[in-house]
């Protein structure tokens, strides 16, 4: 009968927390059935026993925390009890500065511990290493762990006494590895950036007071967006194209559209909703923005996968609708709405957050005329959508008329996405926004 | 004392050791093949016998086994031989002796008998003796608990650690150089007496780069490639061990943490050489010290040939030095 470990629900998955357990020790369990709830970085999931049997011991209570593959409960006969091995603590927010040197000391269990710490299966150091596969041009390829930071010992040590973050330093010994040379000029042009002309004072820490506030840990969601933001602000080169369009026409859609029923689904299709559906039909007429950057290559996605920004309490997640160019107007906004609600609490699947050849974000409901997002690596491009307002226009008549505007940014990645390729695409959602009978068809 | 100091060479100063602990101690004395009539192979005990007579510089027949043991019996009962060894590669034929009879017979007779002897002779590969005759055994006797193992390189080492070695309550090995015999260095005047602890390495040039680990042979090759790296910058701390057991760790330790990056280079062969012991206990003490993999310079495993260009292939020389040097360097 088998341990169970911290399963591995999303792609950036690598520690859980222990939401709820929904069997208790001893009771009898199915397959399939639910035997807890656990939350990832993304989502709190409904987790499946994979085995018939007893839950016989519970490793983790509610609310713990353990990294993923470590043990949170046993299924077997009734009575019988799991393995007798020392049971693996929750995750303690170790420190992670270097040890101090011990000269003639020798902790050969600490030793160990940071031996199997620093060492991750081999498998995770290659996959990181090899390129996302392009064989399946419709699905992003799978995000996969950071790959273990090469350092020496002393360069470690050295970083944390620094505070330079490994992370950021490029190695220049055999295979990339850090060298304890390689801190030093880090922390010294790190130090030149801060401050140039003034002498460190002698104890910072003293001198600085703090202003009073409060430190709140990063969730897990809020790691993955500071990541995922760095990996996509410092390396991409981003360009920004903006339109201004006559939204009247979607306003008037719209109108009708509630007008026609009360109670029938089509009253709730949004504004945004057009947006959507026009962002992908214009995707599908100018196919070469849906696409991303690889290395040494463009891929270009057959399906249109849109992700949308969606605020959720603490942050903000970007579901799917997959294949969007097969979805009608209504079906986009049923899905729409479905995971929007599904986001809000948590109750996503991660495949249904993952991926997306590119992403919409809508500030309009915040009172945003515009804006430049950051755009969600690898993809190609992002749509920052602004409120629609009334202003001033000047009609076909040269006669200044009340007109409702609508603003729409494109953040672009430019190794994919020159300045006329997203200007054909603008085009084109204009057209289909300021004719949106075109978007019911 | 820098004004008084003079310059002798190595063989001198192991005669100085011999002479000055005959004159102090009746109870020691010298034995070996060729060590009286002869003057000793290699004439470090050079008119000894004139000055303390046959009873205590005494020939022996080609019999290492013989003369090994009856030193170890002379140790017994209260002498302090000193037993050379015309090279340590015929110490093996006084395995038993050295290896099972001297180290073992304090703790085997409960600590009635403390053995007071010293071993001594050339050791290690010189220049075209072949594979019988060039056997560096420092690693094979360091793995010997009971026995005190030294390798001094200078003439001021050779001398201070041989008088030592002889005062010494247990068996002490001092391994000489056949190619250092001649090798000149200075030393305090005869009048002071020079005792150099077992287990006290000496930093025998300073630097900030890297730190090379040697000892016997091996350093006066450390020196000269520090002294060529220079050149390029590269600034090498030598460390010599002087003795290998007891093993100088704090030594070792302060001048890694230094300098971050270390090679050894030894004259013995690389597996379970005394660099394989010293390379371990690196990495297990300060791991958190060390800035790349250590590196060992040692003989290749391979008999030693005869031919010289094999030789020299075979022995650690400048060129591998250099090259595991700059390896450590990522230069």
């Amino acid at each position: 009968m088998p341990e169970l470990q911290m399963p591995k629900l999303s792609d950036t998955m690598t520690e859980g927390t222990l939401v709820a357990w929904k069997k208790k020790k001893g009771e009898k369990v199915a397959a399939g059935e639910v035997l807890a709830e656990i939350e990832t970085d993304k989502a709190t999931m409904e987790w499946e026993s994979p085995e018939d049997g007893t839950l016989t011991e519970i490793y983790v209570d509610e609310g713990g925390k353990v990294e993923v593959g470590q043990r949170i409960a046993f299924i077997g006969e009734p009575g019988e009890s799991g393995p007798a091995e020392k049971q693996p603590e929750a995750k303690k927010d170790e420190p992670k500065t270097a040890k101090q040197p011990q000269a003639e000391t020798e902790k050969p269990a600490s030793a160990e511990t940071k031996e199997k710490e620093t060492a991750p299966p081999q498998e995770k150091a290659v996959e990181a290493g090899v390129p996302p596969a392009r064989t399946q041009p419709t699905r992003l390829p799978p995000q996969t762990e950071e790959a273990r930071v090469k350092a020496s010992p002393v360069a470690r040590r050295l970083a944390g006494e620094l505070g330079v973050d490994l992370g950021t330093i490029q190695g220049t010994g055999p295979d990339g590895r850090i060298t304890e040379n390689d801190v030093r000029a880090a922390s010294k042009s790190a130090r030149a950036v801060d401050g140039p002309a003034q002498p460190p004072p002698r104890k910072p820490p003293a001198a600085i007071k703090p202003a009073p506030g409060s430190r709140i840990q990063l969730s897990g969601m809020r790691k993955i967006i500071a990541e995922r933001l760095v990996a996509s602000k410092a390396p991409i080169p981003h360009f920004y194209l903006n339109i201004d369009l006559d939204a009247g026409p979607l306003v008037a859609a719209r109108a009708e559209l509630k007008a026609a029923g009360e109670e029938s689904d089509t009253a709730k299709i949004s504004v945004n909703d057009f947006v959507l559906k026009a962002s992908v039909d214009a995707a599908v007429r100018v196919p070469r923005v849906n696409a991303a950057f690889d290395q040494d290559a463009i891929i270009l996605y057959e399906d249109v996968d849109l992700a949308v920004a969606v605020a959720i309490e603490d942050g903000l997640v970007t579901p799917v609708i997959r294949a969007a160019q097969k979805k009608p107007l209504r079906e986009i906004s049923e899905t729409m709405k479905d995971l929007a609600h599904r986001a809000r609490h948590k109750r996503m699947k991660p495949e249904e957050f993952q991926g997306g050849t590119f992403t919409v974000s809508n500030l309009g409901g915040y009172g945003i005329d515009n804006f430049s997002a950051v755009i969600n690596p690898p993809q190609g491009f992002i749509l920052s959508v602004g409120a629609i307002r009334k202003k001033p226009v000047i009609d076909d008549c040269d006669q200044i008329v009340v007109g409702n505007r609508l603003e729409i940014g494109m953040s672009c990645d430019h190794r994919v996405i020159d300045g006329a390729l997203g200007a054909e695409y603008l085009k084109e959602l204009r057209r289909l926004l300021e004719n949106p009978a075109l978007l019911m068809v | 004392m820098t004004s008084e100091m003079r310059e002798i060479t190595y063989r001198q100063a192991l005669n100085e050791a011999l002479a000055e602990e005959l004159e102090r101690d009746p109870n020691v004395f010298l034995m070996g093949e060729e060590v009286a009539e002869y003057n000793g192979a290699y004439k470090v005990s050079q008119g000894l016998l004139e000055r303390f007579g046959p009873k205590r510089i005494i020939d022996t027949p080609i019999s290492e086994n013989g003369f090994a043991g009856l030193g170890v019996g002379a140790a017994m009962v209260g002498l302090r031989p000193i037993i050379e060894f015309m090279t340590f590669s015929f110490s093996f034929v006084a395995f038993d002796q050295v290896v099972n009879n001297a180290p073992n017979m304090f703790t085997m007779s409960g600590g009635q008998f403390n053995i007071p002897i010293t071993f001594r002779g050339p050791n290690g590969p010189a220049h075209q003796l072949g594979a019988t005759h060039s056997h560096a055994t420092e690693c094979l006797y360091a793995n010997v608990p009971g026995l005190k193992v030294c390798a001094p390189a200078t003439p001021r080492d050779a001398k201070g650690l041989l008088k030592t070695a002889v005062r010494d309550n247990n068996p002490v090995l001092v391994l000489e150089s056949e190619l250092l015999y001649s090798s000149k260095g200075m030393i305090e005047p005869a009048e002071i007496e020079l005792l150099i602890p077992l287990g006290q390495a000496e930093i025998k040039r300073e630097g900030s780069d890297v730190t090379v680990i040697c000892y016997a042979q091996t350093v006066p090759l450390a020196l000269t490639v520090a002294q060529q790296l220079e050149e390029e910058d590269i600034s090498v701390e030598v460390l010599d061990l002087r003795s290998i057991k007891p093993l100088d760790e704090r030594a070792i330790y302060g001048s890694v943490a230094k300098t971050h990056r270390v090679v050894i280079v030894e004259q013995d062969r690389p597996f379970c050489g005394v660099g394989a012991e010293v390379c371990y206990r690196i990495q297990k003490n300060i791991f958190d010290e060390l800035d790349g993999p250590i590196a060992r310079v040692s003989q290749e495993d391979v008999p030693m040939p005869y031919n010289e260009r094999l030789e020299h292939a075979v022995l650690p020389n400048a060129e591998k030095l250099i090259a595991a040097v700059k390896k450590v360097c990522y230069a």
